[in-house]
């Protein structure tokens, strides 16, 4: 479902990924670890066709995203990492306007976002505006309107930061519910080794914009000799931390954050 | 055309759901008008100039138009701060149609704000010379929406953060705001004066909306509106040039 062949991005003289190959098979769950700045966002966008690739191919679905991005798009859903709802529409009108965007036909449209609404229990809050929704919700609506226009593939970077230990287990029995019965590809990012554990078939682990391995999470362990992929993670990836430095975007979320009512996200 | 549709609506929906903002947008307008209008209206009269309460009412109009249009444009860059920016730019829809969307419906929340103020100076005793003139208002305050709702897309698209925000308002909005004529006549001033009022797009707005409403005009109306259409047209195709080239 995804193929990806020698993908390299560069930044001027900074190699954000090098040289990385990997598929995804249909139906497959597949996590995508590594500590921060190793490349995994740039990864993702370059599959979503949000940044071009200095080098290498990608298929998704059988389909170049460079030469046919509009038809790749609508094979794809993704939740960002950061939030992308519109704060002052309700869930509905959110869900709306993603299914418009989307080319989903009106009527396809309203029944999809009902029962969606309804899977991922935001149904009795469907007028509310978005604003007042707790992360967890909010999380909810977005995975929710990333599978509306019925996705091969969906892209989850980190879907689960910031939430508490209700929310992120309520949110992945959701997405295993779809994915098992719509036989949607999940591609997604997470810092949770254990909810990469549980809910991947098969992990990718990346470092320093290299692919470090490729398998089932209980052969990274065997391979590794350790007893939890946290444990297998921090033997492939060492213990030293990474230091993002914080642009302007991060600077003005805090400012929102520090503003909004409450401090949620 | 639905996804320019959606985006319309949102911007709509977007505006009539903050209230407290459209009262509060309607401050500035009536300060300049109520306060300068009455305020400096002895001084204007006595010049020979007329009623200056008159006179800068098709200028507070103008105020508003300008501000709401601009801002919505620049409200791309909230969009880009809170995310919703991407969920449109990951669509399969055309870059083109979604700024054509954004602008279309910031052009019409501008239009609404305009119409009210215009309400407003009509209620705080406002006569324009004729009552036809009202509907050829609403045209030149459509121009005017139209070319400064795709000069904020065009900024918008090209700040990265809040920050520039404060250098777009102090050294371009305000500045055209003041150069345009909407707190003082254009004829017989000063050569700089003339050669910089005649540079700012808004001028030609605001002139149009007085000839219209009171018969003065510095230019003509014939100039008034080549002007607004042709830089309009300019803007929007520059918008949406900086708009295609957003990356996130």
């Amino acid at each position: 479902m995804i193929r990806v062949r020698n993908l390299k991005k560069t930044f001027g003289t900074f190699t954000a990924v090098d040289d990385v190959s990997f598929d995804v098979d249909e139906g497959e769950i597949f996590a995508f670890l590594g500590p921060n700045g190793a490349g995994k966002t740039t990864t993702i966008k370059m599959l979503t066709t949000l940044l071009k690739p200095t080098e290498g191919t990608i298929e998704l679905d059988g389909l170049d995203p460079l030469t046919h991005q509009n038809e790749a798009r609508k094979r794809f859903g993704i939740v960002f990492q950061d939030p992308s709802l519109d704060g002052e529409l309700t869930a509905w009108e959110n869900m709306e306007i993603h299914g418009v965007l989307y080319h989903v036909p009106h009527k396809v449209r309203r029944q999809r976002t009902e029962e969606l609404l309804k899977l991922f229990e935001l149904w009795e809050r469907r007028k509310d505006q978005v604003k007042k929704f707790s992360g967890g919700m909010k999380r909810r609506l977005e995975i929710a309107r990333g599978f509306l226009h019925t996705p091969r593939i969906l892209f989850l970077d980190e879907p689960t930061l910031g939430l508490d230990p209700q929310s992120r287990n309520q949110l992945w029995t959701h997405v295993k519910k779809v994915n098992e019965a719509e036989k949607v590809t999940v591609f997604l990012t997470t810092h949770y080794m254990d909810e990469a554990d549980r809910v991947a078939h098969r992990i990718g682990v990346i470092d320093h914009g290299k692919l470090v391995v490729v398998d089932t999470s209980k052969a990274i362990k065997e391979q590794t000799g350790t007893e939890s992929l946290e444990e297998a993670f921090l033997k492939l990836t060492g213990s030293t931390i990474r230091d993002e430095s914080a642009n302007s975007a991060d600077a003005m979320r805090q400012f929102a954050k520090m503003w909004s009512s409450g401090g949620k996200r | 055309m639905s996804a320019i549709y959606i985006l319309w609506l949102r911007e709509l929906k977007r505006y009539t759901r903050s209230r407290a903002q459209i009262v509060a947008s309607l401050g500035q307008p009536m300060l300049y008008l109520l306060v300068l209008g009455f305020g400096l209206g002895n001084v204007f009269q006595r010049a020979g100039y007329g009623s200056y309460f008159q006179f800068i009412a098709p200028g507070v109009i103008g105020m508003s138009v300008l501000f709401s249009s601009i801002f919505s444009g620049l409200g791309l860059l909230w969009d880009r701060q809170f995310g919703f920016l991407k969920e449109t730019l990951v669509a399969p829809v055309p870059r083109i149609q979604i700024m054509i969307g954004r602008t279309l419906g910031g052009s019409t929340v501008a239009v609404i704000q305009g119409t009210l103020v215009m309400l407003v100076c009509l209620i705080a005793g406002f006569r324009p010379a004729s009552w036809i003139a009202v509907p050829m208002v609403l045209g030149f305050m459509v121009l005017i929406a139209l070319l400064f709702a795709a000069l904020g897309v065009a900024i918008g698209s090209s700040l990265q953060d809040m920050q520039g925000f404060q250098l777009i308002m102090n050294f371009l909005v305000m500045p055209i705001y003041f150069l345009s004529g909407a707190m003082f006549p254009l004829t017989n001033q000063g050569k700089i004066l003339t050669f910089v009022t005649a540079l700012d797009p808004l001028s030609y707005g605001i002139d149009g909306m007085r000839s219209v409403l009171l018969g003065k005009t510095a230019f003509s109306v014939f100039t008034d509106l080549t002007v607004l259409v042709l830089v309009g047209a300019i803007l929007l195709v520059f918008g949406a040039y900086r708009f295609s080239k957003i990356e996130v």
